[in-house]
């Protein structure tokens, strides 16, 4: 009875745990239920996942409301993978989070920061396995709420300047996915994305659903930061207490992203001029842009954590220009760095964590010799460094091999140079960082402290975990690979 | 004549005390006959806390509170989400998909009232517990 | 002449609509941005509203007789849309105060000047 229920537990679990966190409100009791039902959602995902991979798509009617009615949430090998890797880092991350929250936030505030934390957890959740166009705005504004409460969480006051900004731009860019499913609703008379897939090339009228299209794509590049439209990024990232950067850098552009893939290739299906326009002139431009403005931008940066926000942004354009390919090679780079970049940076920002849990900062000058003090931290930021940059056996080369090999199949052995010259950028900006924990001398005055100074250990085994399922992954890449062709081709031969 | 701060909005005060109860009243038919016509949770929500807003015009703050504690707030905003996704577990539990009422009672027409009934209690609690605390944040600012 | 008086209810939204983004964009003040928004969330109610509108058409309550009525779908969509802008609004002003409390003030260029002269010290 459990197996048929699970789509909704998928949902519940997270949004029950919210109200009760804040009737317990008792800080440790609030964080053993976050991580709880966190656990309960990693195996509902897992299951579901074995599920996809058995009988295929499962659908699961809302209310017994059948599909074109009512609310319908759909599960296959595309959202399934995202929906157990969204879960999993929320989990990893929250387990990791007890002691950094417990420094960095009012203690009689950590209730509404984990009941925020749930709540943002199904959004994103939602976000992934509804198949209702209308459904996917209303899960993607409780995920965006509860952000922006989130990164004002952070300890400096220009936390609350980031999250407003965050607030305008994220509110402005649901407001015109809404604007775009009106005009879907108003073209179809539908708001099932399977309906919607179905009823699209018979609309009479071509026009409204081009806007629409249009106002969808610009409010989900919005929400995904991809390179022109990332603004909100770099101080949302920067401010934000380092747990909510490490959960956000790992699943809500990337669930944004998700959204966009489903829109672009499911439900509006690649017979329409426009796309080829969208494509070619729009997104592989600002992906080629972005990691390539975004990677040297990421250079000059003193501050970790918007170094890596930078860096995050560039990552971004990879997986776009996977997307912009619109090939089956091209979609299966997308998808596995989807996956695999969400795995890098969330390890990379739970490093810098560590670093500002012990020195208060994370100023790349006064780093010094930090090896010394810190060495199993720094190990960390190295190791998933060197993924980001895409050193073989880690998961940023499988990524980085497909996404090449896709556009060498292609032809377009530009984009694939420029790929690689933005992995030299990463080799400069990593390296730096590196240079300094490993190889520079002290300064006077010091400013660390002598003698083992570690992170605590709830911190650094979530976070070295993370990194050794990365490795594992990266060791047997075609693992990841398998599931990104399957989402690839799913997503290519649209609904079935 | 000296007045007193307590005693300068006499009137007021003396027509918000009546008025208070009715717009209660108003509210619980909002809610309750929300499943059979125009009506429902966000409106009645939206509603009953006025009659608190008012009342926190009228008299001040610190008497609101006192009747209406931050604590009780918390609790019933919590309460109320939890009534509407217990009503969708219950269904659940009975077999159906959640928050599918037909199953909630023999009929499924008694069903869809008695789920339709809890899920909008619930929303109203939430509804009116979250106006009111919005009140209480800003209007407690300086 | 007719697609200007005929579609006039679409005219307001996009009137609405530019007006609360140009609010967005052009105004310093953190309250007038969030005036903005409203506006702009606003004209896109009255959007999914007008669309679903009949001409004749009853509001959708069961009768004795049947009538046309007006799409009831788009009513419910837009209850929704519109507590999430109540939302979306009440978390932008309790920022607002936050932002007040700790830079005492609300406009943005003197917040980026403040911000600046932090960075650089």
């Amino acid at each position: 009875m459990i197996a048929t229920q699970l789509p909704a537990l998928q949902i519940i679990i997270p949004l029950f745990a919210a109200p009760i966190i804040v009737l317990v409100r008792r800080s440790e009791l609030a964080w053993i239920i976050a991580v709880v039902a966190n656990l309960m959602c990693v195996l509902v995902a897992w299951k579901l996942l074995g599920l996809v991979n058995e009988q295929g798509i499962i659908r699961y009617s809302l209310g017994g409301w059948a599909a074109p009615t009512g609310i319908e949430y759909y599960v296959d090998s595309v959202n399934a993978p995202l929906l157990l890797l969204v879960a999993a880092i929320s989990a990893i991350v929250l387990l990791y989070a007890y002691h950094s929250v417990k420094k960095s936030v009012d203690s009689n505030k950590h209730y509404l920061f984990y009941a925020a934390w749930m709540l943002c957890l199904s959004g994103l959740l939602g976000m992934l396995i509804t198949g209702d166009a209308f459904n996917v705005f209303v899960f993607l504004e409780i995920s965006s709420l509860s952000t922006y409460m989130l990164i004002a969480f952070g300890s400096d006051r220009r936390a609350l300047t980031a999250s407003f900004r965050y607030l305008v731009l994220g509110s402005i860019g649901a407001s015109f996915i809404l604007i775009g499913i009106g005009f879907l609703y108003a073209a179809t008379g539908s708001l099932n994305m399977l309906d919607l897939a179905q009823r699209i090339p018979d609309a009479s009228s071509e026009r409204a659903i081009l806007v629409a299209f249009s106002f969808i794509s610009i409010g989900l590049m919005i929400k995904s930061a991809i390179f022109p439209l990332h603004a909100w990024l770099a101080n949302a990232y920067h401010h934000a207490p380092i747990t909510v950067t490490a959960f956000l850098a790992g699943t809500a552009t990337k669930v944004s992203l998700y959204v966009f893939l489903r829109f672009l290739f499911s439900v509006f299906g690649t017979q329409y001029n426009f796309e080829y326009l969208l494509f070619n002139v729009i997104l592989l431009p600002a992906a080629v842009l972005g990691f390539l403005i975004m990677s040297v931008v990421a250079v000059f940066q003193t501050d970790l954590r918007r170094m890596l926000a930078y860096s995050s942004v560039a990552q971004i354009g990879y997986i776009v220009a996977g997307i912009s390919l619109a090939t089956q090679a091209g979609l299966t780079a997308g998808y596995v760095h989807i996956i695999n970049h969400a795995m890098i940076k969330t390890a990379l920002f739970m490093s810098v964590g560590c670093i500002i849990y012990r020195l208060g900062h994370a100023h790349r000058p006064s780093l010094d010799n930090l090896i010394q003090t810190m060495p199993l931290t720094c190990a960390a930021f190295i190791i998933s460094g060197l993924s980001l940059i895409g050193v073989p056996l880690t998961v940023g080369f499988v990524s980085k091999f497909t996404l090449i090999g896709a556009a060498m199949e292609k032809g377009w052995w530009m984009m694939a140079a420029l790929v690689l010259v933005s992995s030299v950028l990463a080799i400069i900006y990593i390296g730096r960082v590196a240079d300094v924990m490993l190889f520079r001398k002290q300064r006077l005055p010091n400013p660390i402290p002598q003698g083992r100074n570690e992170a605590p250990l709830s911190m650094l085994v979530p976070m070295y975990g993370l990194i050794f399922m990365s490795l594992y992954l990266g060791v047997y890449g075609s693992k990841t690979l398998a599931v990104a062709s399957e989402a690839a081709t799913q997503l290519l031969g649209g609904f079935r | 004549m000296k007045l007193y701060p307590r005693q300068r909005h006499r009137v007021l005060q003396v027509i918000t005390k009546l008025i208070i109860p009715f717009v209660m009243l108003f509210a619980l038919y909002v809610q309750f006959h929300g499943d059979f016509g125009p009506g429902g949770g966000f409106q009645a929500g939206v509603i009953f806390a006025s009659a608190f807003i008012l009342h926190g015009l009228i008299f001040g703050l610190q008497h609101t509170r006192s009747v209406l504690t931050p604590t009780m707030l918390r609790v019933s905003m919590a309460v109320g989400v939890l009534l509407y996704l217990l009503t969708g577990v219950v269904s659940m539990l009975r077999g159906a998909e959640f928050l599918n009422y037909d199953v909630l009672l023999h009929d499924p027409i008694h069903g869809q009232h008695l789920g339709i009934f809890a899920v909008e209690l619930g929303v109203g609690i939430t509804v009116y517990a979250v106006i009111v605390s919005l009140f209480y944040g800003f209007a407690s600012k300086r | 002449m007719n697609t200007i008086l005929g579609l006039y209810n679409y005219w307001i939204v996009i009137i609405l609509m530019m007006a609360g983004l140009y609010i967005l964009i052009a105004r310093y003040n953190l309250i007038k941005k969030i005036i903005g928004l409203s506006v702009f969330q606003t004209s896109i109610f009255y959007l999914y509203i007008t669309m679903g509108k009949v001409d004749g058409g009853t509001a959708p309550i069961l009768l004795d007789e049947p009538a046309s009525y007006s799409n009831p779908l788009v009513h419910v969509l837009i209850l929704t849309a519109i507590v999430v802008g109540v939302a979306t609004t009440a978390v932008a002003l309790a920022l607002i105060v936050r932002i007040y409390e700790s830079y005492d003030t609300i406009e943005e260029d003197e917040i980026k000047a403040i911000e600046m002269q932090e960075q650089d010290s």
